[in-house]
């Protein structure tokens, strides 16, 4: 059997970040992710994050990418691709599925961050082709590099849904709207603005009725959206090639449920989602949880909760001392504390901090 | 039709790579070396990858991450493989699926 100190399940930007943290402290790590290419969902990312400088604020997320792809080399990291995860047993055994063989791996410590993933809206043909996840849209255009359509509706106007609509126009598309079942605009107002002054309508208080086609879409109803309703003779009738869906996202938890780990329903962070200490450890000893699985966020907290479980994993290793990893660890803390600010923030900080107090056991 | 984006405000132009064919339900399209099979059908405005089951409904790309399996195609005669995440090799044999689909191609 395979052995190794540390397993980290996914190679995305909070598997990275907790992989490089872990092993400049000296531990041996692997990470194991089904990807061609590690980094996640960031190298669809084209647009530059905000916050503080300390977040990367002004960076591009590809540009975030390939720094943590660098890092991870230069750390001396070990990188499993083509490589899925198929099952978490008893005794921090991973099983995974490499060159169409299953292997087992023992390790003494696993870290699971295996993300999010997009939220369905279900409605009369949905399931014509032309009908997709805003991140497949993403994806197609921005690694990919081919259009999906040339008219596209957007359904849901959070930050997904506005930035991935910018990106389709970026990419030559027309964007014939966003429709928004709340009564105002979800996303943060720089990214909004920017959909707006291209002249892109949001329709608000309104919802996706029925996608029309037969092999594809060819036309969307849509209609005003009211106390759970579609209010009569409200319809419109818009022609589209493309409808995306950009309604949330929610943890990707079966590796963890089969773990064992204990989970709660945390509305603010996305739903069912393994509780975790302070620690980002989990109520299976030794089995750690970082980034979307953890609640969904975004990528600059899955990057500095992935470091505080690469932390405190090799602290528990003993490859460092405590006085180093808790001075550490609070400097994290305090740029997620940060982060979980603003009326956007502060819900994920109450839900975060409910999680710790919560306790796993 | 061509829908790929050759030029792009942040991402530049695209890259010269070696073109290599492959052929849809026997119709041969140029591809480009590495993308995916996904790539090629929707540069060319193919949006149809499979049929379902009992209702053959058709089917394309839903998550583009390999994960939804709802744009499976019969590739070189195996079917069920994923087209987004499968790159395309020179040669390559793709037919749309039926169903379940059939080993060895054809529908």
């Amino acid at each position: 059997m395979t052995k190794r100190e540390v397993v980290v399940v996914g190679g995305g930007p909070a598997g990275l970040a907790a992989a490089i943290e872990a092993a400049r402290l000296g531990a041996k790590v692997l990470v194991i992710d089904e990807n061609k290419r590690p980094g996640g969902q960031l190298f669809k990312q084209i647009h530059k994050f905000f916050g503080s400088r300390a977040h990367n604020a002004g960076i591009r997320g590809i540009d975030i990418g390939k720094q943590l792809l660098k890092d991870t080399e230069e750390a001396g990291v070990e990188v499993w691709l083509d490589s899925a995860v198929v099952g978490v047993f008893s005794d921090n055994r991973v099983a995974v599925l490499r060159n169409q063989v299953t292997e087992i791996v023992q390790a003494e410590k696993i870290l699971l961050c295996t993300g999010g993933s997009e939220n369905a809206l279900r409605f009369p043909g949905w399931t014509l082709p032309g009908v997709m996840g805003a991140g497949a849209a993403q994806t197609m255009i921005n690694v990919n590099r081919v259009l999906p359509g040339k008219r596209i509706l957007m359904v849901g106007s959070g930050n997904v849904g506005v930035i991935v609509a910018y990106q389709l126009m970026q990419a030559g598309a027309q964007v014939v709207g966003i429709v928004e079942g709340m009564p105002k605009i979800g996303a943060y107002g720089v990214h909004a603005a920017k959909v707006r002054r291209a002249g892109v309508p949001f329709f608000l208080g309104h919802t996706i009725v029925q996608a029309i086609g037969d092999d594809r879409v060819r036309q969307a109803i849509i209609g005003e959206f009211k106390d759970g309703q579609i209010v009569p003779n409200s319809e419109k009738i818009v022609d589209v090639d493309v409808i995306c869906m950009a309604v949330g996202l929610r943890p990707l938890t079966e590796l963890a449920w089969m773990a064992g780990v204990k989970h709660d329903f945390i509305p603010e962070l996305g739903g069912w989602m393994p509780l975790h200490d302070e620690n980002m450890e989990s109520s299976v000893k030794g089995i750690y949880v970082a980034g979307d699985i953890a609640g969904v966020e975004e990528a600059n907290t899955a990057m500095d909760e992935g470091r505080l479980a690469g932390v405190a994993i090799a602290q528990s290793l003993g490859c460092t001392s405590d006085e180093v990893a808790e001075a550490k660890k609070a400097e994290i803390r305090d740029r997620l504390t940060a982060l979980r600010q603003g009326p956007f923030g502060e819900r994920r900080l109450a839900a975060k901090q409910r999680i710790v107090e919560k306790g796993v056991n | 039709m061509d829908m790929r984006v050759q030029h792009h405000p942040i991402l530049g132009d695209a890259e010269p790579v070696r073109m290599v064919k492959i052929t849809v339900d026997g119709v041969e399209y140029e591809a480009r070396e590495g993308e995916v099979i996904a790539a090629v059908l929707m540069a060319n405005g193919i949006k149809t990858h499979r049929h379902t089951t009992y209702k053959h409904e058709p089917r394309g790309i839903y998550c583009g991450i390999g994960q939804c399996t709802d744009c499976v195609m019969t590739v070189n005669g195996q079917p069920n493989v994923r087209t987004c995440i499968t790159p395309v090799e020179d040669g390559m044999v793709v037919e749309t699926q039926d169903g379940f689909g059939k080993r060895g191609g054809t529908k």
